[in-house]
């Protein structure tokens, strides 16, 4: 007897689900509502936001202060992973530098994300017919409209009707009211000629009509730590402990997928996985496979699942999978504002998402790029922590008070100690603003992962390796954006932290991937030897697979994706469903 | 007005009782220095490593010694609150540089670069020289854009040493209420208050 065996399991599910986020999540919650018999595995632990958020912690109750030596967005971020995880590398190619995040754990990073949710608009799903760039969709605005809508019903969104063409308004709940720091903001954008709206998000500003089970937000604006009543969108909490309920959906945590098994007729018949809790290989039979791993966790998967039939990896006869990965592109800037030293106090806490945006409102005739961003603005009295005020204002402090005159009317000199700085923070505190900017990376051929088969992970699965360049539209598109910050902070009477960014540095775009925004590298498409999925998320090789993640977008807009996916995910549920009802798969 | 008194006060009820029971106190440990760690929704590898944080011991007794009086000099007891040190704050620097090791050789070179400049200047290490001394070498390394290229380093080691006070003072619970913040409980948020757009004009945005 050897001491590693392949433990095979006789029971067949209905489906196997391979990952728990906003996708597998959806596509769960559909069908064992449905009353289909589903097996979830999940690379990582258990989590449920109730028991396990660290929601309304304060940061002396963390040894760091709130700090990121062991999570990369602070000790309290619901996030499991990171950038970087022991045993789990990545490598890159030709001087790319791809920042990768992953969250194992269930609900994946959905139980820290920023809860924007922004519909694709008609012309996003049409990128080449209307912008001359990209690729179009298989399918329109209107396919996909009655699942935005059905999932602003089951989940809940906030935000304000503006009957903008290209920024669909969605069924919503109330939006919060601006703080302090963004009607200055706002006020100051406006006066560009932009024009700024409340954000959307998935929070429950109030209670969703017909669910008991999740409470209206409190206002704490730590979305995320993910939240203890399910006052936000988390996967974990609102898909999949629910799908759990209904008593036709199992998960296996800690599952690290291998590959998807195919038998002889080359249709996917079960998933193997190692388990990390004992180390053992394991192997589950399916009748449908339903891959949602992540956009670039899905590519490593079907790339490593060769077979006689798949031997250039499954869904993968065009040889796309991997191709087309692009992120958003992404720049930000930040100011004092003046004007609020030594502000009155009060608990401005609001959302833990965006109070207000502004959509992408440039005309591309007019422009040397095409496609846009979106502007996301935000200011107030944070919780103070490590990496919050003091990581960041708080810091600035001794480095500020030499450049405004002191209560006293009088300038002194940057730096000090003592009484009056100790008051200098007190009174820069809750100054400060910012503008981030998002917007549409250009799906290209060229960008692209694959397995590096000179590397294995500590499981011995073969890793991804990474070829990402920004393209001259994402530069200039970062140009304008710098162009928009600086005009803006300026505008506001606000003093700069962040030196405006030139041609030497891509004018501040950020490394890719750093968006976490990644997406398209398993794209859907009518032709099969131009795409994996068709336009249900059905491999055009393999009829019982199917991909519900952010790797199915052909095309990406300024729009963060996740309410896209989830409507794609849910679309792509009821049509398994009704396949199954014709005996189709 | 406590957590449970103000969820009292605004009525909640699905949120109120979903949320208290979410808060019941679970199986949380307290180390030696009543630091409490918690075991819930964090990975077992957090834990551990800070626990080993947590028992190794970086600066010696004269280095945090030096930081006691450094981190008091920086953020003094006033009419608002206590110092540095009554919030715990060389506790602090001392767990960040194992955390954060980056920290670690500037700050245990600067303190030593310090006390030479105080025994070269003054005959005696920084922290046995007098207050005015002690005064008077931060003088020079404090303002950055005043210091005279012999102090560099100190400036260096200062900004760190300064930043590090600061993170520790204003984490603190004294210190977070000497910033007046009000959050991190629940309420209705509903918008800017009344006087406060009116003090600022921007009643109409």
């Amino acid at each position: 007897m050897t001491d590693i065996q392949i433990k095979r399991s006789a029971e067949v599910y209905d489906v196997v689900i391979i990952g728990s986020g906003a996708g597998g999540g959806m596509a769960g919650y559909v069908l064992a509502n449905a009353g289909v018999k589903v097996l979830m595995l999940e690379a990582g632990p258990f989590f449920d936001p109730a028991k396990d958020s660290l929601q309304l912690k304060w940061p002396y109750e963390s040894a760091r202060r709130g700090g990121n030596a062991t999570r990369p967005m602070g000790d309290f971020d619901a996030a499991y992973g990171g950038w970087d995880i022991e045993g789990e590398p990545y490598t890159q190619k030709n001087g790319t530098d791809f920042k990768w995040f992953r969250a194992k754990m269930l609900g994946g990073r959905t139980n820290h994300w920023g809860r924007i949710s922004l519909r694709m608009g008609p012309k996003d799903f049409k990128a080449r017919s209307s912008y001359g760039v990209g690729d179009d969709w298989p399918i329109t605005y209107e396919d996909i409209k009655p699942y935005y809508d059905k999932v602003d019903r089951l989940i809940g969104v906030y935000g304000s009707m503006e009957g903008m063409e290209n920024d669909p308004d969605g069924i919503f709940l109330p939006p919060p009211k601006p703080r302090l720091n963004e009607l200055f903001i706002k006020k100051a954008v406006t006066g560009l000629g932009i024009k700024v709206i409340a954000g959307r998000g998935s929070i429950l500003t109030e209670k969703l009509p017909g669910n008991n089970e999740r409470g209206a937000c409190f206002f704490c604006g730590q979305c995320n730590r993910s939240c203890k009543i399910y006052g936000d969108f988390s996967s974990s909490s609102c898909l999949v402990i629910p799908a759990i309920k209904t008593g036709n959906l199992k998960v296996i945590t800690n599952a690290i997928v291998r590959e998807i098994l195919t038998g002889s007729d080359g249709l996917a018949n079960g998933v193997s996985y190692v388990n990390k809790d004992d180390m053992q290989e394991y192997a589950v039979k399916a009748k449908t496979v339903i891959l949602a791993a992540g956009t670039c966790e899905s590519a490593r998967i079907l790339l490593n699942s060769k077979s006689s039939q798949h031997p250039n990896g499954l869904a993968n006869s065009s040889n796309v999978v991997g191709k087309y990965l692009h992120d958003s592109t992404q720049t930000g800037g930040a100011a004092i504002l003046p004007q609020l030293l030594d502000r009155k106090r009060f608990n401005e806490d609001g959302v833990g998402s965006l109070h207000i945006y502004a959509p992408w409102w440039g005309d591309h005739k007019k422009l040397d790029f095409v496609r846009g961003y979106h502007l996301e603005l935000f200011g107030g009295m944070m919780m103070p922590g490590y990496g919050g005020y003091l990581g960041f204002e708080g810091s600035l402090v001794p480095y500020l008070n030499g450049y405004l005159p002191g209560k006293d009317g009088k300038m002194k000199p940057g730096g000090g100690f003592g009484k009056g700085l100790k008051d200098d923070y007190r009174r820069f505190y809750g100054t400060l603003a910012a503008i981030g900017c998002h917007g549409t990376d250009i799906a290209k051929e060229d960008n692209y992962c694959e397995i590096d088969n000179s590397v294995v992970d500590k499981y011995g699965i073969p890793v991804l390796r990474f070829n990402y360049k920004w393209g001259p539209e994402e530069i200039k598109q970062a140009k304008h954006m710098q162009q928009t910050i600086q005009e803006s902070i300026k505008a506001m009477g606000g003093i700069p932290l962040v030196q405006p960014a030139g041609p030497e540095n891509n004018y501040g775009l950020d490394k890719p991937g750093k968006g976490i925004h990644e997406v398209g590298t398993v794209r859907m498409g009518d032709n099969a030897q131009k795409s994996s999925l068709n336009k249900w998320g059905q491999a055009h090789d393999c009829r019982n697979l199917f991909v519900v993640d952010g790797s199915v977008f052909v095309q990406q807009s300024e729009k963060n994706p996740t309410w896209t996916i989830l409507a794609l995910s849910m679309r792509t549920a009821e049509f398994i469903l009704n396949q199954k009802k014709r005996q189709n798969i | 007005m406590n957590r449970r008194d103000s969820l009292k006060a605004m009525g909640l009820t699905v949120s109120a009782t979903l949320l208290l029971d979410s808060c019941k106190p679970a199986a949380d440990k307290k180390t030696a220095d009543g630091l409490v760690l918690d075991e819930i929704g964090r990975q077992k590898y957090e834990v551990e490593r800070e626990k080993k944080l947590l028992a190794e011991k970086f600066f010696d007794a004269h280095e945090m010694a030096t930081i006691t009086i450094l981190a008091d000099l920086i953020i003094p007891k006033d009419e608002h609150s206590g110092s540095a040190s009554d919030a715990k704050v060389p506790d602090f620097i001392e767990f960040i540089v194992k955390d954060e090791p980056e920290h670690a050789l500037p700050m245990r070179g600067g303190l030593r670069w310090l006390d030479v400049k105080c025994l070269n200047k003054y005959n005696n290490e920084f922290k046995s020289c007098t207050p005015q001394q002690q005064l008077e070498i931060l003088g020079a390394i404090a303002y950055p854009m005043q210091a005279t290229p012999d102090m560099v380093a100190g400036v260096t080691f200062f900004n760190k040493m300064r930043e590090l006070t600061a993170i520790g003072f204003f984490t603190s619970k004294m210190g977070i209420e000497d910033l007046g913040y009000k959050g991190n409980a629940p309420t209705k948020w509903e918008g800017v208050p009344a006087d406060v757009l009116k003090q600022y004009g921007l009643e109409g945005v």
